[in-house]
């Protein structure tokens, strides 16, 4: 499971050219959108890509993925229980 | 009504310089990546916008020629709200749309990207510049097989006869496989170089 | 005081026929042209669009060239350029402007599968293609500024013919349905499933579609001639590249401007013709600038129902629709609407009716934080 959470901190900061982070600037319990990671729209739709290509995992409800983006804790133990690759 | 125009201020980069009002800001290692050089004058300039980075590469040579210009001049809040840009360029978005293409052409590996999509548009950098600075004044993105700085001057001008601007951010800005070329100016009611065909094309093109 | 500016003649390429008179007879019938597409070559699923026969383009074009020779969207503005200018009997010199608004272009020249080179991209290659065509004088102007760019393109003609740049100008307009948009818009999860459905609670999202449209716009009236151009705005949100404004502000301040310009207020204006793309954002932020512009009564209608989003062609394909309202004092139906789906009311068109139409607002919204509006009055006939 860290090794996955260190591995969703890796492929965001750099799917999301998150330039001014480090995986430590990052804690598992972060807001991913609003004032945390200050992530917006388009990266919640870059998001729903990136589970799809690296973990199987199609989401289409906008809704689901407000709630499983919350933060890299909650997001890992969705990825833990639904991916196919 | 007098509303003869003159070019304010200008910034220009190309071939790794960067030139604002014929004065030298930075020039970077031209063999490296536009990107990296993008990088190294977001870092000289001490710009603090984490946004820069998730641009596109036509949306980071026109924000970053704007940003340059745009602290140059002293335009108020509300100016802004009635400041015009008109910006143009001969290869649209095609750099993007490259990269998005390629992401749509493998049947086993198809995964387009959101984050690129939205770029291919050549006005999404205009919008950013209009972001960062509340410009809320008419906006027009035009393509030209080359600079063409008699319909920027003319363009200019009939904006601000027909009242919808008194102030134009006006210039090309291109980006494509063969390189990258940009040019700004601030066409205003301020400053003395009169705003002619002559002028704009004089600046644009350095002896 | 500005000279005045005339639309002449306008011409129609869509999924609902090939001239303006078999367009505005199928939506007067309600017809749509937005069909469930299987076209595994665009998207791997299912989707709803409005797409032109790639046979029945051929088929018109045999009368211009050789169909082979052209790309599609080519053969559609090429198709829509040749009759305008032959209706209004345009005379081309070097007063005549030509401008070209597109949002992609030709973008399917950049697929490995499309066998044109990957040159015709480019949208000053699509734009002299349509002057050698026509032997126009002068270079091309293109107008890409996303979703807006048909629409602002009449306000470019305008504004360069009052001050004399240039005296008359055709505008063309046009925009594919390809994979590189669809496949775009399917990641943005912005695609309906089914016909789009604008302003209805039970809307989500768009139907993209295909077009060319053009208008003779010039300094003089024909015989024909019953549209003044009037007054026109393009504002820019300043808020965020892909979403709409929650306040609405850059399409307020475009419809501000453009009335201010044509001195006509909220309640002498008879129909509007707004974007309603139908994805939830876009709607509510048109009905939110329409209501502080006071403009929440007006008989207001999206066409995107019948046409799916034609992307750069939508501003003027529906324009040119608008123009037919006014010709024939008729509203025409908001197709896709049922329950109100806005936060703040609108006079959705429900039905066909006669109405007088003398005054008529067109505008449009994009990407990049973009908007546009444009006003047409009609000319009073001299006796």
């Amino acid at each position: 499971m860290d090794a996955l959470k260190q591995e969703l901190k890796e492929n965001i900061i750099e799917q999301l050219n998150l330039e001014e982070f480090t995986i430590e600037d990052i804690d598992n319990d972060d807001a991913l959108f609003g004032d945390g990671l200050g992530l917006d729209s388009i990266d919640a739709l870059e998001l729903i890509v990136m589970l799809d290509k690296d973990y199987g995992i199609k989401l289409t409800d906008p809704e689901k993925s407000k709630e499983i983006f919350q933060s890299i804790n909650v997001l890992a133990t969705y990825i833990t229980e639904h991916r196919t690759k | 009504m007098n509303n003869k125009l003159n070019i304010q201020a200008w910034c220009s980069v190309q071939n790794g310089m960067v030139i604002c009002n014929g004065k030298e800001i930075i020039t970077v290692d031209n063999k490296q990546t536009f990107s990296a050089s993008a990088k190294q004058v977001y870092k000289d300039q001490h710009w603090e916008y984490p946004k820069f980075f998730k641009m596109d590469r036509l949306s980071k040579l026109t924000f970053l020629t704007a940003e340059i210009l745009m602290n140059e001049v002293t335009i108020s809040s509300e100016e802004k709200e009635s400041l015009a840009v008109v910006l143009s360029n001969k290869s649209a978005s095609l750099d993007t749309d490259r990269k998005y293409q390629d992401s749509i052409n493998s049947i086993e590996n198809f995964y387009p990207s959101p984050a690129v999509f939205v770029f291919t548009l050549p006005n999404i950098g205009m919008g950013e510049v209009c972001i960062r600075h509340k410009i809320q004044g008419e906006n027009a993105f035009f393509a030209f097989d080359d600079f063409n700085p008699l319909f920027l001057k003319q363009y200019a001008e009939s904006l601000t006869q027909n009242n919808k601007a008194k102030q134009v951010l006006c210039g090309w800005t291109e980006i494509d496989e063969k390189g990258y070329n940009s040019f700004l100016y601030l066409a205003s009611p301020n400053g003395t170089l009169p705003h002619t065909e002559e002028s704009i094309k004089k600046l644009y093109t350095p002896s | 005081m500005q000279k005045p500016v005339y639309i002449q003649e306008a011409s129609l390429i869509t999924p609902l026929g090939f001239s303006v008179s078999e367009n505005v007879s199928a939506i007067e019938k309600e017809q749509s042209g937005i069909q469930e597409q299987h076209c595994t070559d665009i998207l791997d699923t299912p989707f709803y669009a409005a797409m032109i026969a790639s046979e029945k383009i051929d088929a018109a074009f045999e009368k211009l060239g050789d169909p082979s020779k052209f790309m599609k969207l080519e053969k559609m503005m090429l198709l829509s350029v040749a009759e305008t200018v032959e209706k209004s009997k345009l005379h081309i010199s070097e007063k005549t402007a030509l401008i070209i608004a597109t949002t992609k272009g030709s973008i399917d020249a950049l697929d490995p599968d499309n066998s044109f080179s990957e040159e015709r991209a480019y949208l000053p290659v699509l734009g002299k293609k349509i002057q050698s065509f026509f032997g126009f004088k002068e270079e091309p102007i293109v107008v890409s500024n996303a979703c807006v760019s048909g629409i602002l393109a009449v306000a470019v003609a305008k504004r360069l013919i009052q001050n004399n740049v240039c005296e008359n100008a055709v505008v063309v307009a046009g925009d594919l349905v390809s994979k590189f948009t669809v496949t775009g818009f399917n990641t943005f999860q912005a695609l309906s499933d089914g016909p789009c459905k604008p302003y209805s609670k039970y809307r989500n999202g768009i139907s993209i579609g295909e077009a060319a449209a053009s208008v003779v716009v010039s300094s003089e009236k024909n015989k024909n001639t019953i549209i003044e151009v009037v007054g026109d705005g393009s504002c820019n949100d300043a808020n965020h590249i892909s979403g709409p404004s929650r306040t609405g502000e850059g399409l307020l301040k475009s419809i501000q401007s453009a009335m201010k310009e044509a001195k006509i207020s909220a309640n002498n204006i008879d129909l509007i013709s707004a974007h309603g793309t139908a994805t939830i954002y876009n709607d509510e932020m048109e009905a939110i600038a329409f209501n502080r512009a006071n403009l929440q009564q007006v008989p207001l209608h999206s066409l995107k129902g019948y046409y799916g989003h034609t992307l750069g062609a939508s501003g003027l394909v529906e324009a040119i629709v608008g123009f037919e309202a006014m010709k024939q004092n008729k509203l025409f139906t908001s197709l896709g609407y049922d329950e109100s789906g806005t936060s703040k009311p609108l006079n959705i068109i429900q039905k066909v009716e006669n109405c007088t139409v003398n005054t008529f607002l067109k505008t449009a919204s994009g990407f990049g934080g973009s908007n546009a509006a444009v006003l047409f009055k009609k000319v009073a006939f001299e006796q």
